[in-house]
């Protein structure tokens, strides 16, 4: 959290959330700036899935601010907050599972104004950070295996070009191995394209490996924040960490 | 055999209406999951407005058979999707986050005001056309009995499976057709990838719309008549259709149309015409039995 060296590309302040009279989020803040990956780790009930949700307006902030690229996008529309290009690989996958894995692809497209050549370009490239899903092309969503799954809903996600990739537990139910897939890749679309990442994580010792920086969330507040693998060595985090560990076993 | 292979063709003709029909109601029900009451009197809106605008083209002299037809077509297609769009923006769509029931009572509602409109501004008569599409195929003849395909029944069989064509390529193929989909599929995760969900839904009310006043064309060339009560009927047949089919299945729309317009036809020539209505939804019923989700539905449990 020392002096940053690129703008905040978004901004969350004091942010407020709720369903019904069940307050989510009570008051956060956060930033994440461009070429960065953030990671929001915590147990699970926290309120990290809302977050990533209250910024497309579902729900609603009750109080704050959320603004992207030094635009106030709180009360913008869910679609219009997507044609930012922020793009999300949501909790749940939430893949559409009586298109096949191509038209899930395309979907993502469509959020762009990109023309056709590009996204065939991208498309390509896509398919050459998850292969398994080139060889599905054609085969409908709901037949995937949950890592196939989780590829597909990032790869749909790529394919908005997003200038703010936002990823809700891409680890949650997958064997060790594609996890580490998956990780390997959003490191390297961070590295090799500045790719802007907030990943959402139960899994936070990978996660603040992976990030420059990190946000524990507790109750529907941040209770610390620091340098990824700064925050791994402190002892609430390890504790956490343990309990989550325990949970999801 | 021969009367056998008059009333298949008098059910397919039939049908089609009815698929048309259906279409309009499967696709709501699939994107925002109501039953749309007020769609068979759409279905009856189209059949004004085709009515309307024969008369006024003939009356300024354009008689063209061909002309009248395509362009009244594309009137009644226009006009009547302007009405789907409406009934949806001010009747269901304040009500979408509401508890379930509130929308449909609202189309039932809607279905009055559209009856009751055609009543007070067109009279309650019936309302007669003279024959525009005469002639037709004596296709084969016995025992002094002539197995008829009159032009009126090529006219509606081919215009359907043109409209299916261009309908399924809007579906398959397009991004309004894809963006249709999604949005049955999973609403919020359309919207996260910028899909603008309110205006899909109005897309699926002026298609469904569109198709139905198709029908009520058809509707009108075939019996040449129309009036404010036809809407009533003819909704709840093309309802039973897409449940028959398989609410929410496209294919199963138009199935579940031909089904029934055959079942009609065939049992008001065997059996009696009084009890035609009963023997379409006594089908649906058993169907239904044997095969809850109808003809071409998906069961409930989807693996996601």
């Amino acid at each position: 959290m020392t002096d940053a060296p690129a703008p905040p590309l978004l901004t969350i302040r004091a942010l407020r959330a709720s369903y019904g009279k069940i307050a989510a989020l009570k008051g956060v803040d956060l930033d994440v700036r461009a070429g960065e990956i953030v990671a929001l780790i915590g147990a699970n009930g926290a309120g990290k899935s809302t977050l990533m949700m209250t910024v497309f307006g579902r729900p609603r902030a009750r109080d704050g601010r959320i603004a992207f690229d030094g635009r106030d996008i709180t009360h913008l529309p869910t679609h219009l907050v997507a044609r930012l290009r922020i793009a999300q690989a949501p909790e749940g996958r939430r893949i559409f599972p009586r298109m096949t894995v191509a038209e899930n692809l395309k979907m993502g497209a469509d959020a762009t104004e990109a023309s056709a050549a590009d996204h065939a370009v991208d498309l390509e490239r896509v398919l050459g950070l998850f292969p398994r899903l080139k060889e599905r092309l054609t085969q409908r969503g709901g037949t995937l295996s949950g890592g196939e799954q989780q590829m597909l809903a990032i790869g749909r996600a790529l394919m908005m070009r997003p200038r703010l990739l936002m990823l809700d537990e891409p680890s949650l139910g997958l064997a060790p191995l594609i996890t580490r897939q998956i990780f390997d890749a959003i490191r390297t679309l961070n590295r090799r394209d500045g790719l802007t990442v907030l990943i959402v994580e139960q899994n936070a010792n990978q996660a603040l490996r992976l990030a420059h920086r990190g946000y524990v969330m507790v109750n529907g507040e941040i209770t610390l924040s620091g340098e990824g693998r700064e925050l791994l060595q402190r002892p609430e985090i390890r504790a956490a960490y343990l309990e989550g560990g325990r949970q999801r076993a | 055999m021969d009367y056998f292979a008059q009333q298949l063709i008098n059910g397919i003709a039939l049908g089609s209406i009815y698929g048309l029909i259906a279409i309009g109601y499967t696709m709501v029900y699939g994107i925002v999951g109501m039953i749309n009451f007020a769609h068979g009197d759409i279905f009856m809106i189209g059949g004004f407005i085709a009515l309307i605008s024969f008369l006024v083209l003939v009356s300024i002299g354009v008689t063209a058979v061909p002309v009248v037809l395509l362009l009244v077509l594309i009137v009644a297609m226009a006009t009547t999707a302007l009405y789907g769009w409406t009934v949806e923006r001010i009747a269901y769509r304040p009500l979408r986050h509401s508890f379930r029931l509130a929308p449909m009572l609202s189309a039932i509602g809607m279905s009055f005001v559209l009856s009751n409109f055609s009543q007070v501004s067109q009279g309650a008569r019936i309302k007669s056309i003279a024959p525009i599409i005469t002639g037709g195929y004596t296709l084969f003849e016995t025992g002094g009995f002539a197995v008829r395909l009159s032009n009126i029944q090529i006219f509606i069989v081919l215009t359907t499976v043109a409209l299916l064509l261009a309908f399924s390529w809007l579906v398959g193929r397009t991004r309004l057709g894809r963006d249709m989909r999604a949005c049955e599929q999973d609403q919020t995760m359309a919207a996260l990838l910028g899909v603008d969900v309110d205006r899909t839904i109005s897309m699926t009310f002026v298609i469904g719309a569109a198709l139905a006043s198709v029908a009520g064309l058809m509707y009108l060339l075939y019996y040449g008549v129309v009036d404010f009560f036809m809407g009533f009927v003819a909704g709840i047949k093309a309802f039973t259709a897409a449940v028959l089919g398989g609410i929410g299945s496209l294919p199963g729309a138009m199935l579940g149309g031909l089904a029934i317009g055959l079942i009609e036809t065939f049992w008001a020539a065997y059996f009696s015409s009084e009890y035609k209505d009963v023997a379409a939804f006594s089908i649906l019923i058993v169907v239904l039995i044997f095969l809850p989700t109808g003809l071409l539905g998906r069961p409930e449990v989807e693996k996601v």
